[in-house]
């Protein structure tokens, strides 16, 4: 049986991943994929917290993490159509207003 | 022994498909190592006892939400973008010892919160997430459909073509 500090460890790697990608990219879509990282690291944090305890509320919250991912990903990548349809290029470095 | 080395590939796995992700130049590649790092997440999930969340991970996460993304970046035309030299590239380097500081903050935190025993999860855990959320989740659950709808409406207010 495999203690759930290495799950919580493993989850760590994965989220300052997440977090080097979405500072060291230009291209908006991988920092949104590198953001989808960072949730998934969050979540797989939760689950083992979850096992630790011995109940289902980190897993409860997961779901609803899962939700609000998916709303997200849905008006972020809609977001992301319409800048590249008003400026024709996309790159974070473009993006300094909040409207277009 | 076998449950070790398991979580030893599949660690391995998806660590370095996570690295693919932030070291490919096309996003596509960059999407297709998101989708087998977040089914290596999936496999966790089925070791730690969490069957539900694996099959929702697969489908939604694995299925729909990447589904989004690979068409996003068809749609937006790949491999264009990230080309040429980075006119910021001394800023964007600062990721790596902000990456390194983190890291060594979380791994800390892992460290001194060791102490405490690993017990398994009771078996059950569809109908437990079931009862939970219909019963002490009852108005986040509710709140979760009112966020997906507005999500909706938003997309759909977005997506629509100006005149």
């Amino acid at each position: 049986m495999v203690d759930s500090s290495y799950y919580v460890g493993l989850s760590a790697v994965l989220f300052t991943l997440g977090v080097v990608g979405v500072v060291l990219r230009r291209n908006p879509l991988v920092v949104f994929m590198s953001i989808e990282l960072m949730l998934n690291a969050a979540n797989l944090a939760l689950v083992a917290f979850g096992y630790r305890a011995g109940t289902f509320e980190g897993q409860t919250l997961v779901f609803f993490v899962m939700a609000v991912a998916a709303a997200e990903v849905a008006v972020g990548l809609a977001i992301i159509v319409v800048i590249f349809r008003a400026r024709r290029r996309l790159s974070v470095d473009d993006l300094n207003l909040m409207r277009w | 022994m076998i449950n070790a080395v398991a979580f030893g590939i599949l660690a391995v796995i998806a660590i370095g498909s996570a690295l693919g992700l932030i070291v490919k130049k096309n996003p596509i590649h960059g999407a297709l190592f998101l989708v087998v790092n977040l089914g290596c997440v999936a496999a966790f999930y089925l070791m730690l006892g969490a069957e539900f969340l694996a099959a929702a991970q697969v489908i939604v996460y694995a299925g729909a939400i990447m589904v989004l993304f690979v068409f996003a970046i068809m749609v937006l035309i790949p491999g264009k973008e990230e080309t040429g030299p980075d006119p910021r590239r001394r800023t964007r380097l600062i990721a790596l010892p902000l990456g390194a500081f983190l890291f060594a903050q979380l791994v800390v935190m892992v460290i001194a919160g060791r102490t405490a025993p690993s017990r398994p999860a009771p078996p059950g855990s569809v109908e437990a997430i079931g009862r939970l959320l219909y019963t002490d989740y009852l108005f986040p659950f509710e709140l979760t459909s009112v966020l997906l709808l507005a999500a909706m409406v938003g997309v759909l207010l977005l997506a629509r073509r100006r005149a």
